[in-house]
């Protein structure tokens, strides 16, 4: 039987999904052992329940991020955080340092301030950025900004057959 | 030299070696191909075991030795890689990945970085200790280096070879625990130091990203500390 797949993008450039596309023709043959059925590139809105692998790029940036991942947790039965931003908080956690309120001044001025109206509706940030294992369980950790295609291909090839792999042979943070 | 030297005698993961009575386990292993993990050491300056990367088992204790500031003796029977050490192996690479913010993949030592090597090749994949993100500065007040506090990890090479190498002494350790930095002079910038020789010894030794030239930004360009040894052979063997 297929299993399902999710692919995630929360706090990160996209260059995780960037490089599971990379993984090019080699995605068709994957394509015969999952259904996608969840990810930027369907046209999916909820994250549907029984889950069997979910792929999860970005940190924990937001209210919605947290709300997001903690559903995601839920729902998915080997959860893994793909690249670095997931993995580390990465570039996305740079802010960390500084407080939310000097950043949004930093980008908008006193437009928070002035007309909290437009903001209305969009994710709150937290007040800190959070690799994902520190928000949720993780069972997988792929470290790499991003990880390579060939890195995510032998990783879901073994996952898909009920395999292991071990990570740290394949990549490292920043690679 | 023309003094016998005295030779010791002990077993290093199994296999018999011998050692004169002045050398280090570390170094003891090394000229016998067995691989001990560093980070603060490095040839050519002296040993301070800062990184404890290096520790072994020593059978008859239960005690954990530093293998580059522990000298051989007589009949020891040593260990260097058990389930014990390669924990706490990694977690002290965790704890340094915790404590300041090393962003590999927007450091200039990205791909040429001995504490990023390390953590790949002992298995790390994610940091179990929680980011700490302090707010450190940089000074790039040097006409030609940089000092990244974000990068450091305190080994003290540069403060070792500038004192021990250069004989001018720039650096030095100023604080301690979580507030301990490297500093030059009497904590002043970088590019007013007056001891500083501008010679770049401490930038190729440092293993991270911390001291980098400006002039290799954007290169991957890779330190050479192994200047070191060749440096020491023609002054006359002194390492």
């Amino acid at each position: 039987m297929k299993k399902k797949l999710a692919t995630v993008w929360l706090d990160g450039c996209s260059g995780c999904h960037m490089s599971f596309l990379d993984m090019d023709e080699r995605l068709i043959d994957l394509a015969e052992h999952f259904d996608l059925v969840y990810s930027p590139i369907v046209d999916q809105k909820i994250f549907p329940p029984d889950v069997d692998i979910s792929l999860v790029e970005g940190s924990v940036s937001t209210d919605a991020d947290e709300h997001k991942i903690k559903l995601i947790r839920e729902r998915t039965a080997t959860l893994v955080s793909l690249g670095d931003c997931a993995v580390t908080g990465n570039v996305p956690a740079m802010r960390n340092a500084f407080t939310v309120d000097s950043i949004l001044e930093r980008a908008f001025g006193d437009r928070p301030v002035t007309h909290p109206e437009i903001f209305q509706g969009l994710p709150k940030l937290l007040p800190r950025v959070r690799p994902i294992h520190e928000v949720v369980k993780v069972d997988v950790f792929v470290p790499g900004c991003p990880p390579s295609a060939d890195t995510i291909y032998t990783l879901l090839r073994e996952l898909l057959s009920g395999g292991s792999v071990d990570v740290a042979r394949l990549t490292r943070f920043g690679a | 030299m023309t003094q016998a030297m005295e030779v010791k005698t002990l077993r290093i993961d199994g296999v018999d070696v011998s050692a004169r009575a002045d050398q280090t386990i570390l170094e003891a292993a090394r000229e016998n191909n067995i691989a001990i993990p560093t980070l603060c050491h490095l040839d050519g300056l002296s040993d301070v075991g800062a990184c404890r990367l290096c520790l072994v088992e020593v059978a008859g204790t239960n005690r954990l030795f530093p293998s580059c500031v522990t000298r051989v003796e007589e009949g020891m029977q040593i260990t260097t890689s058990t389930d014990r050490l390669q924990k706490y192996r990694r977690m002290t690479l965790e704890l340094l990945f915790a404590e300041r913010n090393h962003v590999c993949s927007v450091c200039v030592s990205n791909g040429a970085c001995e504490l990023q090597a390390l953590g790949q090749s002992q298995g790390l994949t994610h940091i179990e200790f929680p980011y700490r993100f302090p707010q450190l500065p940089v000074d790039a007040s040097h006409e030609r280096f940089t000092l990244d506090h974000n990068r450091c990890i305190l080994c003290t090479r540069c403060v070792r070879v500038c004192g021990e190498i250069e004989g001018a002494h720039t650096w030095d350790v100023m604080g301690r625990g979580e507030k301990a930095r490297v500093i030059t002079d009497l904590d002043q910038p970088w590019g007013t130091s007056e001891s500083c020789t501008s010679c770049g010894k401490c930038v190729e030794v440092c293993p991270t990203g911390a001291l980098f030239d400006k002039s290799d930004v954007g290169t991957r360009a890779r330190k050479h500390p192994e200047f070191l040894t060749y440096l020491n052979e023609m002054r006359g063997g002194q390492s």
